[in-house]
This record gives structure tokens, sequence and C-alpha cells, in this order.
């Protein structure tokens, strides 16, 4: 009997320890970069892609793909603000003017916008560049990011997740992605954090950025206006205001301003309006834009 | 000088009477693997149905080359008709790469009821569709998707693509040769785009008129109206209208005549 138990039995310390395989599996976070996607026969791939496919170079190329944005995010005392436009254009063509540029990271199937006052835990990216690529490389994020909770039994942190898109923009570079997004969150190793990714492989943290084609703008009311010790309302408005006059003067911005408050405990979802009553409600009640007439 | 495997070591080759093709001087001329086929397809979305609609003509260059290739397909039925099927897909753009893709779409549809015993929701045929096309990121199809069905809660869904895979939930969509002319039309006339509420306020006080659901009968009005004022200022777009009306019952299929010049 007993020596059958010693046979069917193991040593309690077998289990006590991840095997070899396991270990390997929770060091490889990311599995290794697959060629799975097809490409073109020819010898240099980026210049067909953009022959077929860059609207700036070429102008009569034939696909069009869905571009163009103003994004900004910052930090302020109350938490991390996260304001867009909604435009997307295809060469001169409007493509979309309802496009979500404010895709939560991680927690893949809380990943909806309901309209709720609760806060909604993950991370926060913004889209501008190629619409597709920003779409499909945070949902891998996301995946990556649910893993890492899973494996790990506590939420990534935003530097990591940040780590992990540069790191795969810097792989795929020179293939011809088109990407410039920030990845906001609060965690408690890091408090609230803010880093700006691109397809260059370029990552950077800090307080305060603008991406897209109407970056400028933004930064001009930002820059001008923003403090440390702004209250939660008042960031939200200069959020807005910054994306209102990105709108108002760059071509490829447009539409719909959506915001974005995260705090501590997640995300909350700041409305998703209209840009034209609100450009003239800014005019008119606050004797702003003295530049346009308002006479119909 | 001779190498111990008995090839020549250096440039100098064995004495063929051609010249030996070298990396450095074969030049590729243009590869140019798309040609696109022309039309439009269009699809908008009620509370309990969704309509998908195309013309059938298909061009290349000024040539009209064939006046029935239809654009809008079923996705995940039984057989080659399509039976049994609750989402329709149309593609618009390059025909090739619209069959193929329309074929990997429906491969995945049918494996995923097979695996799974019960039909994919057109969110997860939507997402499904989505990382198809970015899987040939690099060497795109040439194509302006659009998928439809009916969602969890039945109501109509509408899902728009570009060629490589940014995706959209929308209430009404047209793409392809002519969608700048329908587009416009379809902003005023189901989304309620500057229309106001007659005597609602002076000036810029006017409130902006809701969009809501439209009926179907409604709808079904919209598309056609859309189409044949598009082949009037199209030449890419005419010959026949094909029209899908998924609702809880099925998939209703109804092809209307258009002009042929």
């Amino acid at each position: 009997m007993d020596k059958l138990v010693a046979q069917y039995s193991r040593p309690q310390h077998q289990n006590e320890l991840y095997s070899e395989q396991e270990q390997q599996d929770l060091s490889q976070t990311l599995p290794p970069l697959s060629l799975k996607f097809s490409l073109p026969p020819v010898d240099n791939r980026a210049s067909f892609l953009r022959a077929m496919t860059d609207d700036h170079s070429n102008p009569s190329c034939p696909i069009k793909l869905a571009h163009g944005t103003t994004t900004l995010a910052f930090r302020f005392q109350g938490g991390i603000i996260v304001c867009t436009d909604s435009r997307a254009t295809a060469g001169n063509w409007i493509a979309s003017q309802t496009v979500k540029k404010v895709i939560p990271v991680s927690r893949l199937s809380r990943g909806e916008d309901k309209p709720s006052n609760d806060p909604t835990p993950g991370l926060l990216g913004t889209m501008a560049g190629g619409a597709a690529d920003c779409q499909y490389w945070l949902r891998y994020l996301s995946q990556q990011c649910t893993l890492h909770e899973i494996r790990h039994k506590r939420r990534i942190t935003v530097a990591a997740a940040s780590k992990i898109l540069a790191n795969l923009t810097y792989a795929y570079k020179g293939y011809g992605l088109s990407m410039g997004t920030m990845l906001c969150g609060v965690t408690p190793q890091e408090g609230p954090a803010l880093y700006y990714i691109d397809s260059d492989g370029t990552r950077l943290p800090g307080n305060l950025f603008c991406v897209g084609s109407g970056q400028t703008f933004a930064y001009g009311v930002l820059d001008s206006n923003y403090r440390y010790d702004l209250s939660e309302e008042e960031a939200l408005a200069l959020g807005r205001r910054a994306i209102l006059a990105a709108m108002h003067r760059d071509a490829y911005s447009g539409g719909f301003i959506n915001c974005y408050h995260v705090k501590e405990e997640g995300w909350v979802h700041h409305g998703f309006d209209d840009m034209n009553p609100i450009f003239w409600k800014t005019k008119l009640d606050h004797g702003e834009f003295s530049n346009v007439t308002s006479e119909l | 000088m001779t190498s111990i495997m008995g090839h020549p070591a250096g440039g100098e080759g064995i004495g063929y009477s051609f010249s030996q093709p070298t990396a450095a001087n074969v030049k590729q001329h243009g590869f140019y693997p798309y040609t696109d086929n022309g039309g439009s397809t269009l699809g908008i979305t009620g509370s309990d149905f969704a309509i998908l609609a195309g013309d059938t003509r298909s061009t290349s260059g000024y040539n009209i080359n064939s006046r029935m290739v239809p654009k809008v397909f079923k996705i995940g039925g039984e057989d080659e008709t399509g039976e049994g099927a609750q989402i329709v897909l149309s593609v618009v753009g390059f025909a090739a790469d619209g069959d193929a893709l329309r074929e990997r779409l429906d491969a995945m549809v049918k494996m995923y009821k097979y695996k799974h015993g019960k039909p994919m929701s057109v969110s997860a045929c939507a997402q499904r569709l989505s990382t198809i096309l970015y899987e040939k990121r690099f060497f795109p199809y040439y194509v302006h998707a659009i998928l439809g069905g009916l969602d969890e809660e039945g109501k109509g869904a509408l899902y728009s693509y570009d060629p490589v895979g940014s995706y959209e939930r929308e209430q009404c969509r047209a793409a392809g040769a002519a969608a700048s002319l329908i587009m416009p039309f379809l902003d005023n006339q189901v989304n309620f785009k500057n229309q106001y509420i007659p005597g609602s306020g002076e000036g810029h006080a006017l409130e902006a008129k809701k969009a809501e659901p439209l009926p179907q009968a409604t709808v079904e009005a919209l598309v056609r109206d859309a189409f044949s004022s598009a082949v009037e200022r199209h030449i890419e777009v005419g010959d026949h209208l094909q029209v899908m009306i998924i609702t809880r019952a099925g998939i209703q299929e109804v092809f209307h005549p258009l002009k042929k010049d």
C-alpha cells in the first residue's frame, strides 16, 4: 500500500513552484512577432504600400485609408482629461463624422460605451493616424493587458502597457504603420500616468500631449490656459475648448467633441457632443471667435 | 580561384551563353494588382430591420463588362443559396478581392457555427471581418465592405469598414463609386442633418431635428431613390438594383431595374 501511495503521490514542494514550461510561458509575455500578415510579391514592399495607400505622397492612390485627427490628453490634480474630435478623412472625402477615437484598453468585455456615471476600470488609448492601425493594435494591447491581469493577478501599469505597444510599433518600423496614440490610466504604482507612443517607435511619458493634424491649434489653446491645479469642470472645459479651436482651423478635424476623465477608480465618459452648437455658444456667450460673423 | 564546392567563388560565371541575372540589376516594373470594378453599395438600418443594397453593373475603365454581378452576399448560410443566413455582406471596389473576402468570411462564420453549435452574432462577425481585412494590412483588399444583420436585441445593425479593417457601427452608409453622391442624401434623410424644427427658435437658437429609426417602407423608398439618382450622375452605376432586407423572418432578396445606359 505504502509503495502504491509513494508511486502515485508527489512530494508537496513539487506543486509549489511553476514548472519550467510555465515559467517560460510567464516570462514570454509577448508571442514572437509573427508574420501572419500577407505581403505583396514585390521587392520593395514599403514603396508598393505607399504607392497604393499614401494619399499624402500620391494624391491619386487607389486605396484611401481613413486618417486625420485632433486628440489631446493632459494630467491635472484630478486625474487625466482625454478629448478628441470625431472626423475620419480619406483624401478630401470625409469618411465619417462619428468616429470613436478614444478606445478603452484592457477589460475586453467592458469595452462598450454605455452611458454610465460609474467609472469603468482600465486604461484609455487614443486614435490618431491610420484608423485601422489604431483599432487593431489597441485591441491587441487590450488582449495583452487582460492576459497580464490574469497572469499577475493585478492590473498592468501604464508604463508596461505603453512599452508593449512601443516595442510592437518599433518591430514593425518601416512596414508603413501609421499611428500616434496616447495611453492614459491611473494605477496604484504610478498614480495618473500618460504616455505618447507612435509608429516610429517613440514612447514618451508626459503631462500634456496633443496628437494629429490639428495638434498645433490644440497646443495653442491648451498651453496658454493649462495649470496643474485646474478643477475638474475647468479641465473638461479647457479640453473641449482646445479641440474646438482645432476643429475650427484644421480641415481634417471636426464632427463631435468626445470627452473622458480618467480617475483613480477608472474612466468616466463626459459626452459626445456636436461641435456646431458648442461653437456658436462659445462665440455668442463668451465673445470668442470674433473673426467669425454671426449674422445670418 | 576555385572553391571546394566546385562552384565559381567570385562573380565570374561558368560560361553560360546568356548573361546571368543578378539581384542588383533586376528591375521590377509596375506591380498593379488592382482594378476598380465600379458600382455602389448602400446600407440603412431601422428598429427591427437592416437593408443592404447594391447595383449589379461591373465595369473596368469605361467598359461595362457585365450587367449582372451582384455585390451583396448572404454570409453563413446552409448552401449556395444562402438559405438560413442571418448576416449580409456587401463589398464594392475590386470584385476579385471582394469575392475572396466574402469566401473567407463565409467560411469563418460556418466554422463558428459547427464549432459552437450556434450562429455567430453580428457583433462577433463584425470584429472577425475587421481582423480578416487587417491581416492584409500590407497588401490590402481593395474593397469597401458593409456588414448588416440584426443585433442581440433584434435591432438593425450595420457596420462599415475601410480597406484595412477600421470599422464602426452606423445607422446608414454608402460606399463605392457613388458614395459621394449618395452619402450626403442619406445624412439629410436618415440622420436629419441640417434639418431644424420650424418655429423652435430664431437664428442660432433654432433646434435641430432629432434622428429616429425610420419605418421599413420609408427606407426601401430611400434606397431606390438614392440609386435611381446616382445612376443619373455616375457612369459606373446602373443596370439593376439588388436589395437584401434582413428581418427576424429571414433575408428577402429583391431586384429592381435601373437604367441601362
